[in-house]
């Protein structure tokens, strides 16, 4: 390797240091990052697509499954958006289990995310601590949904468990222990020279790149943004419910470990005011299965930063067309970024502290200042999608109706060795003895 | 860090020895679906509102219903539950459902198994 030249070496999309199959293309200049392409797509699941095959109620539980840390937030952010369209009332007690769910969800997510990061920067005993104590939380909230991870506690027009004085109390019970130990993780994250060493002037972000970059959740707020969609646009609870938001200068990663630790202090109050004002009532209001036709966007605050999703509906029971934007898309372009110029031992822990998954940021994504190919008129611009990385190839692209794109596809694997036809036929016996 | 650690060495273990050791379930955990024949009545609501297409509702006689249950495709969401106007199913502590065969994963409940189903919720 020549010292002067610049080297590509491609990081996945299968990598012992990615968990999720995604492919990065690094520029290297002996040990120094010159540039980095980030290839989006190994994950895609068609889920948007699917829920305009399901009702409102299937979707409830698919939309959950976008992701399986952050599951409260696509769910009622999901929720949130069929309640505008139907203009349903959404019982107090109601909002107030779903704000619970959702910090306890938070907590669970900045523990897992601490212990990522420890094991990420080499400090397993990090992981083992923060994992084991995760496990609190995780009991809670089976003890309350029923679920460890999907919880399934959002329906539309309210939740469908109520809380009793029981459980309760065994929140509390569990939510001393985890302050107990946060203090502990506070004092670890701020004074352990081994993470502060470690971290420091890695992955850095000025506050200008990260409103530039539209970086959201605790990636911005590290870099001193002061923005939370819990307190500039109040869902659920939120409004009621003092909390403050936690905003650090420090714009690294360390700064990234601060502003979660801290959080978590603030998610344990939150739960704690939920707990004591939780309004006596109904948790549900009977929604009809058709939902009117209409459309909304709804904005979550995630533990990974904000969450948006778009539903438009049709009067059916079915949705015409689902949006997800998970916090991992709006981050990702700040990844590339804070990787300039910095070495290749820093970029395991430099993606690992956005919290990326993959899996939520796979959807297809329209890039507008693509020009749209030749021969495409303006009112069909916005069906030509394209995968983030695909801008190069979309030069060449085609406009293709649902039927075309099928044939083509099943032909293009025929051709590259892969039949198709009778795994169809299969399917379509299958379908018919339905 | 280090005394933390220390520390923890002369303590026991956080984890359990399964399968030796369980761990109770919550009461109102979402495990394995039972149905109650004698309940149904027949409505398909389950069938209409379950995500995965897991459960299946057969006529077998005059006003007696049985349920197929896939619990390989059953994704544990307790929705049928929630749906079922009389209450006929209804989830269980239930969770060490693994199996070697896929097609022990297809459950079925009718009238028969009835008093089974009692026992087992």
């Amino acid at each position: 390797m020549h010292n002067s030249d610049k080297f590509n070496i491609p990081l996945g999309p299968q990598h012992p240091a990615l968990k999720e199959p995604e492919g990065f293309s690094v520029a290297l200049k002996g040990e120094k990052i010159m540039g980095m392409d980030i290839r989006l797509g190994y994950n895609h699941r068609g889920i948007e697509k699917a829920c305009e095959e399901r009702t409102y109620i299937q979707d409830l539980y698919l939309i959950e499954r976008v992701c399986g840390i952050c599951s409260h937030s696509h769910s009622t952010c999901f929720v949130q958006a069929v309640e505008e369209i139907a203009g349903v009332q959404v019982p107090k007690r109601a909002l107030y289990i779903r704000t619970l769910i959702a910090e306890l969800e938070r907590v669970h997510s900045h523990l897992l995310w601490l212990g990522v990061a420890g094991h990420e920067i080499g400090f397993d005993t990090l992981l083992m601590y923060t994992w084991r104590d995760r496990e609190i939380v995780m009991d809670i909230l089976a003890l309350l949904t029923g679920n460890r991870v999907n919880y399934g506690i959002n329906t539309i027009g309210g939740v469908r468990r109520d809380i009793s004085p029981k459980q309760i109390e065994e929140v509390y019970k569990g939510i001393k222990t985890l302050e107990e130990r946060t203090r502990y993780y506070i004092e670890v994250a701020t004074q352990e020279t081994t993470i502060i060493k470690r971290l420091s002037g890695v992955g850095v972000l000025s506050r200008e790149d990260a409103l530039r970059l539209d970086a959201v959740g605790p990636t911005a707020r590290a870099s001193g943004v002061n923005r939370d969609v819990r307190r500039d646009d109040p869902y659920a609870a939120y409004a009621e419910i003092k909390f403050n938001v936690i905003t650090d200068d420090h714009n690294d990663v360390y700064g990234r470990t601060v502003v979660r630790v801290k959080e978590l202090m603030e998610s344990y109050a939150i739960v704690k005011q939920c707990l004591k004002d939780l309004p006596e009532g109904p948790i549900t209001v009977k929604v009809p299965r058709k939902i009117p036709a209409g459309e909304a966007t709804s904005r979550y605050e995630a533990p990974r930063g904000e969450d948006l999703h778009y539903v438009k509906s049709n009067g059916t029971e079915k949705p015409e067309r689902v949006k997800v934007r998970a916090p991992t898309l709006a981050n990702i372009q700040a990844v590339k970024h804070m990787l300039k110029d910095r070495y290749l031992a820093d970029m395991p822990i430099v993606i690992a502290a956005i919290d990326p998954c993959f899996s939520c940021t796979d959807r297809l994504v329209y890039l507008s200042h693509c020009e749209p190919p030749k021969g495409v008129k303006q009112s069909q611009k916005r069906d030509c999608f394209a995968s983030l990385a695909m801008t190069s190839r979309f030069k060449n692209a085609k406009v293709m109706s649902w039927e075309a794109l099928r044939t083509y596809s099943i032909e293009w694997h025929r051709v590259h060795g892969i039949d198709f036809s009778e795994l169809n036929n299969t399917f379509r016996k299958r379908l018919e003895k339905r | 860090m280090i005394q933390e650690v220390l520390r923890s060495l002369f303590k026991k273990p956080v984890t359990n020895l399964y399968p030796a050791q369980k761990l109770e379930m919550a009461d109102n955990y979402r495990g394995k679906l039972v149905f109650h024949a004698s309940k149904c009545i027949g409505c398909r609501l389950c069938m209409k509102d379950c995500p995965t297409g897991a459960i299946t509702i057969n006529k077998v006689g005059e006003k007696q219903f049985e349920a197929e249950i896939d619990l390989g495709k059953c994704i544990y969401c307790a929705q049928c539950v929630d749906s079922c106007l009389k209450k006929a199913l209804e989830t269980t502590k239930n969770v060490e459902l693994a199996q070697l065969d896929k097609n022990k994963l297809k459950v079925v409940f009718n009238a028969a198994t009835e008093g089974q189903a009692e026992k087992q919720a």
